[in-house]
Formats: C-alpha cells, sequence, structure tokens
C-alpha cells in the first residue's frame, strides 16, 4: 500500500520538464539521431549515456534550439526552443562539451559580461560560488587549467539558477579532483533548490552516482530510459555453467548478452532475481555467482548483445 | 558516520547505505537516539542522489530501524513496532534463503553454516577486532 501511494506520488510529480517525440535529424544522408522519444521529469538528475559520438550532444542541441529536427518534435518548457528561444534559453544553464569561453577574457570579466544578459543573475551566488571553486577573478580564462575553466563554464551556467542545468560531458578530460566539484555542484543543486539537471557522460560510474534518471544512446538510437532504480531491480549479472552441453550458449528468454570463459558463461539478462534463477536452472544451468548488474555491465551488454544478434539472426 | 560508497559495485547504492548504516547499528557504532545526518547534507558528502539517501533511510524506516521524524531529522529508534518486527523477519528471511542456496551451491552442509554464523557472531562480539575474515584480505 506504501508502494502504491509512492508510485502515485511519482506520477505527479512526472510533469515533464521536457518531452523528446520521435526525434530524428539526419546530416547529409547519415542519422545521427534515429527516433529518438523520452521525457525528463521535473527536480531530477538526468543522466544520458554513450560512447563519444553516439549522438549525446546533437540530443541536447536539439534541446538547446541550436539544431532544428528532421522530423518529430521537442518541448522544453512545454515551449518549442527553435520557435522561442528567448523563453526557453534563459530558463536553462548549459555547460557545453568544448567550454567555449572567451579566453581573452578573466574570470571577472566573464562573469559581468554573463550576468548582463540575466536579469535572474544572483551577484552573492556567483561571488560564492567563485570562492567555492578557488577561481582568482584577475586571472585571464586561456591561462587556467582544464579543471578551472570547467569550474567557470559551471559558475556562469549556474549564477543565475536556471530551472535546468544542462552540462555536457562535464567532467571529461578532467582530474579527480575536478570532477568531484564538479559531480559536487550537480548533486548541490537538485539537493538544495529542487532543479532539474542533465548531464551527459561516457563515465558510467559518475552516472551511476548522481543519477535518479538515464538514458542510453548508442549510435543515434535511444537503447532505454527509465529510473535507475526500475532498471536495476529488473537486471541480473549471472555466471552460469551446464553439466552437460558446455558449448550451448545461454538462450533463456531474457537473455541479453553472453560471453563464454572456459566452461562457464556470464550472462547479463533482464528480469528480476528470482526470475532469471528460476529460467537458468530451468534449463539446466547452474548458476555459481549473481549480482546486480552496473550501469557499465548493462550497456555493453546492451550494445555487444545487440551486435550479435544483427550478425547471427 | 563512515560510510563508502562504489558506483561501480553494481548494487544500488541505496542498498549499499542500507546494509553499511545497518552494520553501524548492528556493531553499536551507531546507538538509539543518534541523529543521522539530513538527507541533502549526506548526499553531498558523499557525492549521491539525495532520493537515493532519501530512499535508504524511507526503508530503515520501514523497518523499523530508523524514526523519521517530521521536520526534526532522522534518528535511530528503539525496538520498533510489532509491525516492523515482522518487515524485519521477512528481510532476514530472503536473506537467509539466498545464505542457503549459496552454501549448497558451494556444497558447504547445514552444520557447516551455522558453525560459520556462530564464530562470525563471536567475532561481531569483540569490539575491537577485525571483523574481515582472513580469506578475504
Amino acid at each position: 500500500m506504501n508502494q502504491a501511494n509512492e508510485q502515485q506520488t511519482a506520477t505527479a510529480q512526472a510533469a515533464p520538464i521536457l518531452t523528446v517525440e520521435g526525434l530524428s535529424r539526419k546530416f547529409r544522408r547519415k542519422y545521427a539521431l534515429e527516433d529518438v522519444t523520452l521525457s525528463v521529469p521535473r527536480g531530477v538528475v538526468f543522466g544520458l549515456v554513450g560512447e563519444n559520438g553516439a549522438g549525446k550532444t546533437t540530443l541536447l542541441r536539439h534541446l538547446l534550439g541550436v539544431l532544428r529536427p528532421t522530423t518529430g518534435q521537442v518541448r522544453v518548457f512545454d515551449r518549442d526552443p527553435i520557435t522561442d528561444p528567448v523563453a526557453v534559453l534563459s530558463r536553462i544553464g548549459f555547460l557545453s562539451e568544448e567550454r567555449d569561453l572567451p579566453g581573452w577574457m578573466t574570470v571577472q570579466e566573464l562573469m559581468r559580461y554573463t550576468q548582463a544578459f540575466y536579469p535572474d543573475w544572483d551577484e552573492d551566488y556567483a561571488e560564492a560560488l567563485r570562492d567555492h571553486f578557488a577561481l582568482d577573478p584577475h586571472t585571464k580564462i586561456k591561462h587556467l587549467s582544464r579543471g578551472e575553466q570547467a569550474k567557470t563554464g559551471l559558475l556562469v551556467a549556474l549564477a543565475y539558477r536556471p530551472e535546468l542545468l544542462m552540462l555536457d560531458e562535464p567532467s571529461a578530460g578532467l582530474d579527480p579532483v575536478a570532477r568531484r566539484d564538479i559531480l559536487e555542484a550537480i548533486v548541490r543543486t537538485v539537493a538544495e533548490e529542487g532543479r532539474t539537471v542533465i548531464f551527459s557522460s561516457h563515465l558510467l560510474d559518475e552516472i551511476e552516482r548522481v543519477s535518479d534518471q538515464v538514458a542510453m544512446i548508442h549510435e543515434g538510437k535511444l537503447l532505454f530510459q527509465g529510473a535507475l532504480d526500475t532498471i536495476k531491480a529488473n537486471h541480473q549479472a549471472l555466471d552460469v555453467t551446464h553439466p552437460t552441453v558446455t558449448e550451448q550458449r545461454p538462450d533463456w528468454s531474457g537473455v541479453l548478452y553472453a560471453r563464454q570463459e572456459g566452461a562457464a558463461w556470464s550472462v547479463i539478462c533482464s528480469g528480476t532475481a528470482q526470475d532469471v534463477a528460476e529460467a537458468a536452472r530451468s534449463r539446466g544451468w547452474s548458476i555459481t555467482e549473481q549480482h546486480i548488474p552496473s550501469l557499465e555491465e548493462l550497456f555493453i551488454a546492451r550494445v555487444r548483445g545487440g551486435k550479435d544478434r544483427g550478425i547471427m539472426p | 558516520m563512515r560510510l563508502n560508497i562504489n558506483a561501480a559495485d553494481g548494487m544500488p547504492i541505496y542498498r549499499q547505505l542500507i546494509e553499511q548504516i545497518t552494520l553501524l547499528l548492528a556493531t553499536g557504532q551507531l546507538k538509539q537516539g543518534d541523529e543521522l545526518p539530513p538527507v541533502r547534507v549526506l548526499a553531498q558528502e558523499l557525492i549521491i542522489n539525495p532520493n537515493t539517501v532519501a530512499r535508504a533511510y524511507r526503508e530503515l524506516e520501514q523497518a523499523g530501524l530508523l524514526e523519521l521524524r517530521q521536520g526534526a531529522g532522522s534518528y535511530v529508534s528503539g525496538a520498533g513496532s510489532p509491525l516492523a518486527k515482522k518487515e524485519r523477519r521477512k528481510r532476514l528471511l530472503a536473506r537467509v534463503d539466498v545464505l542457503l542456496a549459496e552454501a549448497s551451491q558451494l556444497a558447504f552442509t547445514l552444520e557447516e553454516v551455522l558453525e560459520l554464523i556462530q564464530t562470525r557472531h563471536a567475532a561481531f562480539q569483540q569490539p575491537g577486532r577485525k571483523r574481515n575474515d582472513e580469506s578475504s584480505e
């Protein structure tokens, strides 16, 4: 009964901050995104997972209204970012992967410059962030380290307290300390003010750490989207052996990926712990190890499993 | 409160929290009436999603281990209500089943399992002594 209540509350809160429907985008003849449909609830950390070149940045650019869909629809704050860019962009804080900040400006100059565009700029908050990130106001941006540039970009994305914070590969190429600062800022953003964060990363452990919801993109297609807890509750990783036919592949329903290791097989499959164990045993497999897969294991299983099926239908 | 989260482990982070807090309770490092850090504070400290912390606290409350006082923080509760006891029993039962399944898989007899439990229990009763089994090092 408690669970039912929780689900009701979750549905009530789930009025999405943005929706993407059947979004496809072609660059020349190649699809960069193909029929992507997803929605992001308010107040969550939404992790976008995928290899480099999978389409994460292209998707984010559509949310910002920088790219126009070939087909499909994008709504942010229930508006079209292409036709209504001011209303959308003034409520989004964005940190791009390229960190395209003007190198010739000092930190302080960039802060003043950005402030001019945003009526909601919070001077005290900006100063507190600068202090927290230990950024010298008089250093030119081109002379900052990679980590400091990322923090500067984050500062100007946060200081007007946007409803939606969008970060494209925020920790790519950063050292662990700078990565920690970035992740901490993400957590603080949702924890203290209940705002929404979308961030893309190819580092699955950091997505797993801070996300409520995840979406996996591979070669322009959405592999899956959902609450991380639900995804994890519905997948299992197991090592199995078969007493008689060792060359037989584990093939009970739900198997996403199976890799042979000596006489044993490592399997990633969908289903609850109990269902999966029953399915395996009913086919004569004995289970030597069973655990909940990490996002990384799941991603590899989805990507490789998909390929295997493509080659051997 | 010393907690350690491993995001690459596979075990959901809220479960890791529950297990570690339960262990702190079992070993007396957390005592009845102790206050736990607020959800936001713990989330920021561990760099994890605040909803994850909230879920762990909620489940610990349902198990009768924590008491969430509206707007006044989370405290380690006393013995817990009979309902909570039932819930705790249910939870333990699930773990016992897993243990027995694994023991049979690894060809341990019931006597050996019971003996192991007693050995481990004795180790828990001696504070300060290293609790890790030597084989895990």
